[in-house]
C-alpha cells in the first residue's frame, strides 16, 4: 500500500496510507465537520486552494453518485481522512471514493488521526500544509509547506468559474449570478422558483449585466480571499440601489467590501453543516451550512447597513442588510448541499425582494 | 424568553418500576431534569413509585413522593401540592399516560395545573393512531396503509384487502407491547386479541409492513420560540421489523447520503413543529433501501430510551434542556454544559462511531422464544464507542457480559449450510454471531444481505472482522506480526481473541501490545467534533495516535460500574454506582467512573469527575487503570459485574478499596464459607457440592429431600430447582446442568421458612444494620422475587438478636469494609440458617437506605476510604426502626416474554421493583400491590387449583376469601379438599376434561383471581403452565405462592376498611439525621 505524508508549516506532519491519485499538492489546510455530504464538499469550488480534512471517521460509505456534485468536478488540493470505505453501499452510489479521487486526479490521505489533525488546526489556525506520496521526508516536505504561497494572492475564482456566461432557462424572474465558484445548487434553488439564471463570469462589467435587464443579482460562494476579486466589489456597487443583490458566502463579503466594509481572516474558518446563526430580525435560530475562512468586520459596516444574521458559536457577522436598498447577503449557505435547508427561505425573500422592486 | 416568572412549583412524574420497554433511561432522564429545574429555582415536586432509582432520592426534589404511578394516587399529590405545572413528557409512556388520565378526569383543571413542555393535544396526536395519522397526512408526510381497528374481524377485512404480512401496533403502549407481525390470518386474530387488551383505549392499528426497509430514528428538540434542531439520528442495524429497543443500532447513520440525512431532518423538524412539542421528541421512519421513499413509523412526544441513548452517544444532555425549555428557555439562551461556551442551540457533530447491543434475558429464560419482533423483550443495552465500526461492535459485545468476546459462537460450527441461512432470515438474539459465521465460510455479503436483509455495509465491516480473525488463525503464534496486532486492535478484537486465534495466552498479547507501545489512547466526548474546546471529562478509548485525557492531580479512585441491565442486576447497582461517587467528591477524592450503560445517571457526563465508557471486562479495564494510575479501585458497588472484576483488577497490580479479594472469595467460594461458619458455629442448610448424579443424590439422601440444587457460581439463581424426590433430582441432573470437575452442582438441603435480610455496613470495627427485611413469601422464592416488608412484623426479639450477632460476627470474620448483604432463612425450629453472604452492595439497599434514611453507600464509601462510623454518628448494631411501615414488591415483564412460567421460585424472575409507605403493614402492602400493577377485583370469581402438597396449608386462606363474598372455582382435586372443610366451592374442568375449562372460562373473563401452585416440572405443555400464561396474557392477576395470596387477602380486607390511600413525602419518612 503506497504511503502518503501532510505537512504543516507549523512543522507537524501526519503520515499515513494513501489514497486516489499519486503526487504532491499544497494548499491551505482546513478542516469540516459534516458527517455526511463529502461528495458535495469534493466539488465545492470554495474549496479550491485547500486541502480538506474530514472530522468524521468513516469517510466514503455510501460512494459517489451522478447527482450530488456541486461543481463540474472536484477542487479540494487534498482529501484527509480517518478511514475511507472500499465497499460502499447506497441505491445510488456508481463508484467509490477512492476510484473518484483517482479519476479526479486528487491525492487523498487515510489512516491519520483527523482528530488530532483538527486539534492542532484549532489550536494554531489554519496552516499551509503539503500532501505528498512522492516525497516522505518530514523535513524537506515542512519546508515545502513553508514555502508554498499564502491562499491570499491566487487567482482562485479566475481558476473555479465559468468562461463564458451561460443561461438556465426559466419563465420566472431573470436572474443574474455572478459566478465566483458557484455551487450547482444556487442555480437549482433559483431555477426551481422560475428563475431565468443567466451565469455570469466573474469579471463581467455591469454594462453587460445592465444588459440583460435582470431582474436582480445574485453574488455567488466561491473560493479564497474576497480582497484577491476587489473588481467584483466595484461591479457591486454598480447594482446597488438598481437592482436587488442578493450574496451568498464570498459575494456576501464581496458585498461588505462594495459598501465600503473591511473583511477579515477567521483563525480557523467555519466549515461544516451545524453552525447556528440567529436572524436578529426574527429572533429564530437557524442550523445553516457553513464554508468560509473570512468574515466581515462589523465595526467597519456603515450606519447604513445592518447586522441580520450572527453566527451563536462565536457572534461573528453571517449576514447583512442595507437599510433603504433591496441589498442583503449571507455568509452560509442557504442552498445547502450539503446540510439543512433550514435557510432556504432566504432566496424566497429574495425572490418576494424582486417582485416588489419589479412594480 | 428567560423562563416563566409565573412558575413557582414543578411537579414530575417518574416511569416507575423497571420493565422491559422502559428501564433505567427514565431514572436518567429525570434525574437530568429535576436538577435542571431546581437549577432554574423552581420548587420540585417528584412522584414515582420505583424506590432504587436517583431520582427518588431526598436531593432531587423538594418534595419526593414514593407512590403508585395510579391516578387515584398521583390525584392526592396533586391536591396536596398544588404545583403551578406538571413535566409528563420525563416519565416515559407511564408519565405521558398519567397526565393525559389527570386532565381527562380534570384533576389537573381543578386545581389548575398547567401541562409543561408538550401539550395534551399534542400527546393526543402523537399516541392516537388515528389522529396521528390524519396529522401527517395534513402535512403530507407518508405513513404506511392502515386501519385503525377497534374489533378483530375489522382488522381481518382490512388484511385480507391489502394482503399479508401486515403489523399490529397498539396505542398508548411501550416496548411495542401486545404488537406483533402477522404472516397468516390466525396470527392476526391472536394478536389483535392481545393488541386490544393492552391498548389503554382498546384501539391498534393495522397496518402495511414494510418489512426489511432500514429503520432510521431522528432526536428532534424544539423551544417555544419554534427553533428547533435535530441532536442525532440512529440507524438499526437490524432493518424494520424488530424493534429498535432489541436492534443492534449505530450513530450516527452510516449509509444514508447527506440527501437522504437531510430528507429525513427536515421531515423530522417538520413534524415537531405540527405538533408543537416544547421539549425532546423521538421520530421514527422507515427508509426504502432502493428510493427516497420513506414513511413515518411513529412519534414519542417525550424522552424515551432513544432519547437517553442519543444524549450519551454525542453528550447532548436531552432532558435537562427539554426541562428548560418546559419553564420557557429557548434553546439559544441555554448554555452547552459540554463546551460550557456554545448553546444548546446547535446540532452536535460526531467524529467517532457509536454502538447500541441490547441485552436480553434468555440466560435466565431457557423456554423463552428467542425470534425477535416488533415487541421487546430486551431488559437492557451497553453502549460503545470507537474511531472505527468494529472497534465499536467488538466493544459492545465485550460489554454484554454474554461470556463473548469475539463474534465467534460454538454453536453455529456445528450447522449445516441450509441451517444456517435459515436462523440468518429470522431475526433473534444471536444472529450477529450467526451472520458472522455466515462469511466466515464465504457466502457471498450480497446473498446473506438477501436473507438478513442487513446492509451490505454492516455486513462488509463484519466481514472485516472475521477475515482478520481467520488471517490471525492462520498464521498462527509466528504470524503475528506487530502490523497485525495493531490491524486486529484497530478493529477492536479483544486480546483473548487474539491470543485464542494465535496460540499465545492472553498475558502474552497483553505483554507484547505494551512492549509495542500499542495501547490505547483516550479521546473525548465533545459534541462539536472538537471543533471547540470542551470542558467534560467524557473519555472513550481507542487505538489512535494522540491522547486526550491528562492526569488529574490529587487522589483519585476509580469506581466500577454494574454494566447492562438484566434480570438479577437492575438498576439498584447503577443507585449504589452513583451514591459512591458523590461520596468520594464528597470526600475530596476524585471520581472515576467506568461503565457502559448508556440508560443511567452513572454514565451523565457530570455525574463523576471523570466517565470512561468503556466495557467492564478485565482488558479494557485495565487499560484504563494503567493509564489513570489511581490510588484505589472499588468494585463494592458495581453488583457482581464489578466483584468479578476485582481479581483480575488486583492480579494486575491495582488496589481494591474496602473488603479484599480474599475475604470475598470466603464468601463466594462453597468450601471457604462451609469452613468459616464451621468455625463461627453459625449453622447454614446442610449439603455439598456434588461432581457428579451419583454424589448428588447421595448428599439428598444423607440430608434429606426436598433439596435445593444449582450449578457453582451463579447469580440471580440461574438454573436453581427445589427437588422433592430421588427422581426428580436425576432428571434435574440430566437436562439442567452439565456437571464437571470444575463445574459442581450444589445439593442443599431445603429449609421451609420465613427468608429475611440485611444489609450492613463495617468500617472493619464498628458494624452498622440500618435494617432487617422480612419476606412475605418462604425462603424458595429468590430474595429479588418476595415482597420485602421493613420493618420485619413476625421476628420474636431472640431471632433478631440471633440474626444481629451473626451479621456482626460474619462481618468481622471476613473483614469486610465497606457494605454487606447477608440473607437467612427461620427454619420451623426457630434457627436462622445463613442461605448466603454477599460481600458487596445488594439490591436492597436504596429501597432500605430510603425507608431508614441512613444513606448507607455514603456510610460504605467513607468507611472504605478509613474513616469510622462513630466519628459520623452511628452505632454499631442494628439501627432504631424507622416509623414507618414499607413493603418493596417485585415487578414482572411476562407479558413481553411469551412462553415464559410466571410460577415464582429461587431463579429469580423480576424485572423491577416499588415501594409502597404507610402507617401500617397492611396499608403499606395495598399501596405495594397497587404500586406494582396488580388489579384486585373487589368482588368476582377465585380459581383455585394448588399441589397435593399445599392442598392443606391453602384451606384457611381460601376460606377467607370465601367470607370476604369471592366465589371459588377449583378443579376437581382441589375442590373435594376445600368441600371436605366445608368450604363452598364449584368445581371446573381441567383442559383435558373438556370444555368449558379453566381456559375457557378465563378467556370468557369469568374468573377475576387466580390461585395456582407448582406441581412437578416445568414443562411448558403442563397444565398449570398454559393456565399461568393464559391468566398473564388476559391480564387477570396469578398468584403462585400461597405467601403471596396471604397477604393478597389481608390487603383485600384492608381495603374494606375503606380508604388507605394516604401519600407521604420520602422528606418526612424517617426521623434519623442523614449524615450527607
Ligand atoms: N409498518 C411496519 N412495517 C414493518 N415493521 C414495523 C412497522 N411498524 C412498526 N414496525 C416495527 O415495529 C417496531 C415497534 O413499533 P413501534 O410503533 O415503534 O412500537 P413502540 O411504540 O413500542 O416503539 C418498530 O421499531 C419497527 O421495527
Ligand atoms: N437451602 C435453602 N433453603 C430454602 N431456600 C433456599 C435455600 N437456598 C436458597 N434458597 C432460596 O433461593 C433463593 C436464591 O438463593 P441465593 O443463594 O440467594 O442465590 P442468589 O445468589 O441468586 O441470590 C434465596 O433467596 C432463597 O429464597
Ligand atoms: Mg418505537
Ligand atoms: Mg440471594
Amino acid at each position: 500500500m503506497m504511503r502518503a505524508m501532510l505537512a504543516l508549516e507549523d512543522g507537524t506532519v501526519y503520515e499515513g496510507d494513501a489514497f486516489g491519485a499519486a503526487g504532491e499538492s499544497w494548499g491551505e489546510v482546513v478542516f469540516n465537520t459534516g458527517m455526511t455530504g463529502y461528495q458535495e464538499v469534493l466539488t465545492d469550488p470554495s474549496y479550491c486552494g485547500q486541502i480538506v480534512v474530514m472530522t468524521y471517521p468513516l469517510i466514503g460509505n455510501y460512494g459517489i453518485n451522478n447527482e450530488d456534485s456541486e461543481s463540474r468536478r472536484a477542487f479540494v488540493r487534498g482529501f484527509v481522512v480517518r478511514e475511507t470505505c472500499s465497499t460502499p453501499s447506497n441505491w445510488r452510489s456508481r463508484c467509490g471514493l477512492e476510484a473518484y479521487l483517482l479519476q479526479q486526479g486528487i491525492i487523498g490521505l487515510s489512516g491519520v488521526d483527523t482528530r488530532a489533525v483538527t486539534k492542532r488546526l484549532r489550536e494554531c489556525g489554519t496552516m499551509r500544509g503539503v500532501l505528498s506520496t512522492v516525497d516522505l521526508d518530514p523535513e524537506s516536505l515542512v519546508a515545502k509547506a513553508k514555502n508554498s504561497p499564502h491562499l491570499t494572492g491566487q487567482a482562485l475564482v479566475e481558476e473555479v468559474a465559468t468562461r463564458e456566461p451561460f443561461v438556465v432557462p426559466g419563465n420566472g424572474y431573470r436572474v443574474v449570478l455572478f459566478d465566483f465558484g458557484t455551487k450547482n445548487n444556487i442555480i437549482r434553488c433559483l431555477n426551481r422558483r422560475g428563475c431565468e439564471v443567466i451565469v455570469v463570469p466573474p469579471q463581467t462589467k455591469p454594462e453587460e449585466v445592465f444588459k440583460y435587464q435582470p431582474d436582480g443579482v445574485v453574488l455567488s460562494n466561491g473560493p479564497g480571499d474576497p480582497t484577491d476579486v476587489s473588481y467584483a466589489a466595484d461591479a457591486a456597487r454598480e447594482f446597488m440601489g438598481r437592482l436587488p443583490v442578493f450574496g451568498i458566502c464570498l459575494g456576501h463579503q464581496v458585498l461588505g467590501l462594495a459598501l465600503g466594509g473591511r473583511t477579515y481572516k477567521l483563525k480557523f474558518g467555519h466549515r461544516g453543516v451545524n453552525h447556528p446563526v440567529k436572524d436578529m430580525v426574527t429572533g429564530r435560530v437557524y442550523i445553516t451550512s457553513h464554508n468560509h475562512g473570512f468574515a466581515v468586520d462589523e465595526t467597519s459596516l456603515p450606519e447604513e447597513v445592518f447586522v441580520s444574521h450572527i453566527n451563536l458559536n462565536d457572534n461573528t457577522v453571517e449576514g447583512m442588510r442595507h437599510r433603504y436598498l433591496p441589498v442583503f447577503s449571507v455568509q452560509y449557505h442557504p442552498e445547502a448541499s450539503p446540510g439543512t435547508n433550514d435557510a432556504e427561505y432566504l432566496f424566497d425573500e429574495f425572490m418576494a425582494v424582486m417582485q416588489h422592486e419589479r412594480r | 424568553m428567560p423562563r416563566r416568572k409565573d412558575l413557582r412549583k414543578v411537579m414530575v412524574i417518574g416511569s416507575g418500576p423497571i420493565v422491559i420497554g422502559q428501564a433505567a433511561e427514565f431514572d436518567y432522564a429525570g434525574t437530568q431534569a429535576c436538577r435542571s429545574l431546581k437549577e432554574e429555582g423552581l420548587e420540585v415536586v417528584l412522584v414515582n413509585s420505583n424506590p432504587a432509582t436517583i431520582m427518588t432520592d431526598m436531593n432531587m426534589a423538594d418534595r419526593v413522593y414514593i407512590e403508585p404511578l395510579t391516578p387515584e394516587f398521583v390525584a392526592k399529590v396533586v391536591r396536596l401540592e398544588r404545583p403551578d405545572g406538571l413535566l409528563p413528557t420525563l416519565g416515559g409512556q407511564v408519565g405521558l399516560n398519567l397526565a393525559l388520565e389527570l386532565s381527562e378526569a380534570g384533576v389537573l383543571q381543578e386545581v389548575g395545573v398547567e401541562l409543561l413542555g408538550t401539550p395534551l393535544s399534542t400527546i393526543k396526536r402523537a399516541e392516537d393512531r388515528e389522529l396521528f395519522r390524519s396529522m401527517l397526512q395534513g402535512i403530507n408526510e407518508p405513513v404506511p396503509q392502515s386501519a385503525i381497528v377497534s374489533a378483530v374481524d375489522e382488522a381481518v377485512k382490512f388484511a385480507r384487502e391489502i394482503g399479508f404480512p401486515v403489523v399490529v401496533r397498539p396505542a398508548y403502549t411501550l416496548g411495542g407491547t401486545g404488537g406483533g407481525i402477522a404472516y397468516g390470518e390466525p396470527e392476526l386474530v391472536e394478536i389483535t386479541t392481545r393488541g386490544l387488551k393492552h391498548s389503554i383505549i382498546r384501539q391498534v392499528l393495522v397496518e402495511q409492513c414494510v418489512l426489511g426497509w432500514k429503520e432510521i430514528e431522528y432526536e428532534v428538540m424544539r423551544d417555544a420560540a419554534d427553533n428547533c434542531i435535530t441532536v442525532c439520528n440512529m440507524e438499526n442495524l437490524d432493518p424494520m421489523g424488530v424493534h429498535t429497543g432489541d436492534s443492534i443500532v449505530v450513530a450516527p447513520s452510516q449509509t444514508l447520503s447527506d440527501k437522504e440525512y437531510q430528507l429525513l431532518r427536515a421531515a423530522s423538524l417538520k413534524i415537531i413543529r405540527a405538533l408543537g412539542v416544547e421539549g425532546g421528541c423521538n421520530i421514527q421512519f422507515a427508509l426504502d433501501p432502493q428510493s427516497f421513499q420513506y414513511y413515518v413509523i411513529e412519534v414519542n412526544p417525550r424522552v424515551s430510551r432513544s432519547s437517553a441513548l442519543a444524549s450519551k452517544a454525542t453528550g447532548y444532555p436531552i432532558a435537562k434542556v427539554a426541562a428548560k425549555i418546559a419553564v420557557g428557555l429557548r434553546l439559544d439562551e441555554i448554555k452547552n454544559a459540554v463546551t460550557g461556551k456554545t448553546y444548546a442551540c446547535f446540532e452536535p457533530a460526531l467524529d467517532y462511531v457509536v454502538v447500541k447491543f441490547p441485552r436480553w434475558p434468555f440466560d435466565k429464560f431457557a423456554s423463552a422464544d428467542r425470534a425477535l419482533g416488533t415487541q421487546m423483550k430486551s431488559t437492557g443495552e451497553v453502549m460503545a464507542i470507537g474511531r472505527t465500526f468494529e472497534e465499536a461492535l467488538m466493544k459492545a459485545v465485550r460489554s454484554l457480559e454474554i461470556r463473548r468476546y469475539s463474534l465467534m459462537l460454538p454453536e453455529t460450527v456445528k450447522l449445516s449450510n441450509e441451517e444456517l441461512e435459515k436462523r440468518l432470515s429470522i431475526p433473534h438474539d444471536e444472529r450477529l454471531f450467526y451472520v458472522a459465521e455466515a462469511l466466515r465460510r464465504d457466502f457471498p455479503v450480497e446473498r446473506v444481505a438477501q436473507s438478513s436483509q442487513i446492509d451490505t455495509w454492516f455486513l462488509q465491516k463484519i466481514k472485516n472482522i472475521v477475515r482478520h480473525e481467520q488471517a490471525l488463525s492462520r498464521q498462527g503464534r509466528d504470524g503475528l506480526s506487530p502490523k497485525n496486532l495493531k490491524a486486529a486492535k484497530r478493529l477492536g478484537l479483544a486480546d483473548r481473541t487474539i491470543a485464542q486465534l494465535t496460540g499465545f495466552s492472553e498475558a502474552d498479547i497483553r505483554n507484547m501490545r505494551e512492549e509495542l507501545g500499542l495501547v490505547p489512547v483516550f479521546k473525548m466526548v465533545d459534541t462539536c467534533a472538537a471543533e471547540f474546546e470542551a470542558e467534560t471529562p467524557y473519555y472513550y478509548s481507542s487505538y489512535e495516535e494522540e491522547d486526550e485525557a491528562p492526569l488529574e492531580p490529587g487522589r483519585r479512585v476509580v469506581v466500577l460500574g454494574s454494566g447492562p441491565i438484566r434480570i438479577g442486576q437492575g438498576i439498584e447497582f447503577d443507585y449504589c454506582s452513583v451514591h459512591c461517587v458523590w461520596a468520594l467528591r464528597q470526600e475530596g477524592v476524585k471520581a472515576i467512573i467506568i461503565n457502559n450503560n448508556p440508560e443511567t445517571v452513572s454514565t451523565d457526563f457530570d455525574t463523576a469527575d471523570r466517565l470512561y465508557f468503556e466495557p467492564l471486562v478485565p482488558e479494557d479495564v485495565i487499560n484504563i487503570l494503567k493509564k489513570e494510575r489511581p490510588d484505589g479501585v472499588l468494585v463494592q458497588f458495581g453488583g457482581q459485574t464489578a466483584i468479578n472484576l476485582a481479581k483480575p483488577v488486583a492480579d494486575a497490580g491495582f488496589k481494591i478499596l474496602g473488603t479484599s479479594v480474599e475475604d470475598t472469595d470466603v464468601a463466594e467460594d462453597r468450601e471457604k464459607f462451609d469452613a468459616l461458619l464451621e468455625r463461627l458455629k453459625i449453622p447454614r442448610p446442610p449439603g455439598g457440592a456434588a461432581f457428579s448424579i451419583n454424589e448428588a443424590a447421595a448428599i439428598a439422601r444423607r440430608v434429606g429431600f426436598p433439596v435445593l440444587v444449582r450449578p457453582s457460581y451463579v447469580l440471580g439463581g440461574r438454573a436453581m430447582e427445589i427437588v422433592y424426590n430421588q427422581d426428580d433430582l436425576v432428571e434435574y441432573m440430566r437436562s439442567a446442568v452439565q456437571v464437571s470437575p470444575e463445574h459442581p452442582v450444589l445439593v442443599d438441603k431445603y429449609i421451609l421458612g420465613k427468608e429475611v435480610e440485611v444489609d450492613a455496613v463495617s468500617d472493619g470495627e464498628d458494624v452498622v444494620i440500618p435494617g432487617i427485611m422480612e419476606h412475605v413469601e418462604r425462603a424458595g422464592v429468590h430474595s429479588g422475587d418476595s415482597i420485602a416488608v421493613y420493618p420485619p412484623q413476625n421476628l420474636t426479639p431472640t431471632i433478631t438478636n440471633k440474626i444481629v450477632d451473626y451479621t456482626i460476627r460474619l462481618a468481622k470474620a471476613l473483614r469486610v469494609k465497606g457494605l454487606l448483604n447477608i440473607q437467612y432463612v427461620i427454619g420451623l425450629n426457630n434457627e436462622p440458617y445463613v442461605l448466603e453472604v454477599n460481600p458487596r452492595a445488594s439490591r436492597t439497599v436504596p429501597y432500605l437506605s430510603k425507608i431508614t434514611g441512613i444513606p448507607m453507600i455514603t456510610l460504605a464509601t467513607r468507611a472504605i476510604l478509613g474513616r469510622k462510623l462513630a466519628e459520623m454518628g452511628y452505632r454499631g448494631g442494628l439501627c432504631r426502626e424507622a416509623p414507618h411501615v414499607s413493603v418493596k414488591v417485585p415487578v414482572f415483564s411476562f407479558a413481553k416474554l411469551l412462553d415464559v412460567d410466571v410460577s415464582l421460585g429461587p431463579e429469580m424472575k423480576s424485572t423491577g421493583e416499588v415501594m409502597g409507605v404507610s402507617g401500617d403493614f397492611a396499608a403499606a402492602l395495598y399501596k405495594g400491590c397497587i404500586a406494582a400493577g396488580y388489579s384486585f377485583p373487589k368482588e368476582g370469581t377465585v380459581l383455585v387449583t394448588v399441589s397435593d402438597r399445599d392442598k392443606q396449608e391453602t384451606l384457611p386462606i381460601v376460606r377467607e376469601l370465601a367470607d370476604l363474598g369471592f366465589k371459588i372455582l377449583a378443579t376437581s382435586g382441589t375442590a373435594k379438599a376445600l368441600q371436605a372443610a366445608g368450604i363452598p366451592v364449584e368445581a371446573v374442568k381441567k383442559l383435558y376434561e373438556g370444555s368449558p375449562n379453566i381456559v375457557d372460562l378465563l378467556r370468557a373473563g369469568k374468573i377475576n383471581l387466580v390461585l395456582n401452585t407448582l406441581t412437578r416440572g416445568r414443562m411448558p405443555e403442563r397444565e398449570g403452565f398454559r393456565i399461568r400464561r393464559t391468566a398473564v396474557e388476559l391480564g387477570v392477576p396469578c398468584i403462585t405462592s400461597l405467601d403471596t395470596m396471604r397477604a393478597v387477602v389481608s390487603v383485600l380486607k384492608a381495603r374494606m376498611q375503606g380508604d388507605l390511600v394516604s401519600v407521604i413525602p420520602l422528606q418526612e419518612y424517617s426521623l434519623e439525621e442523614v449524615a450527607m
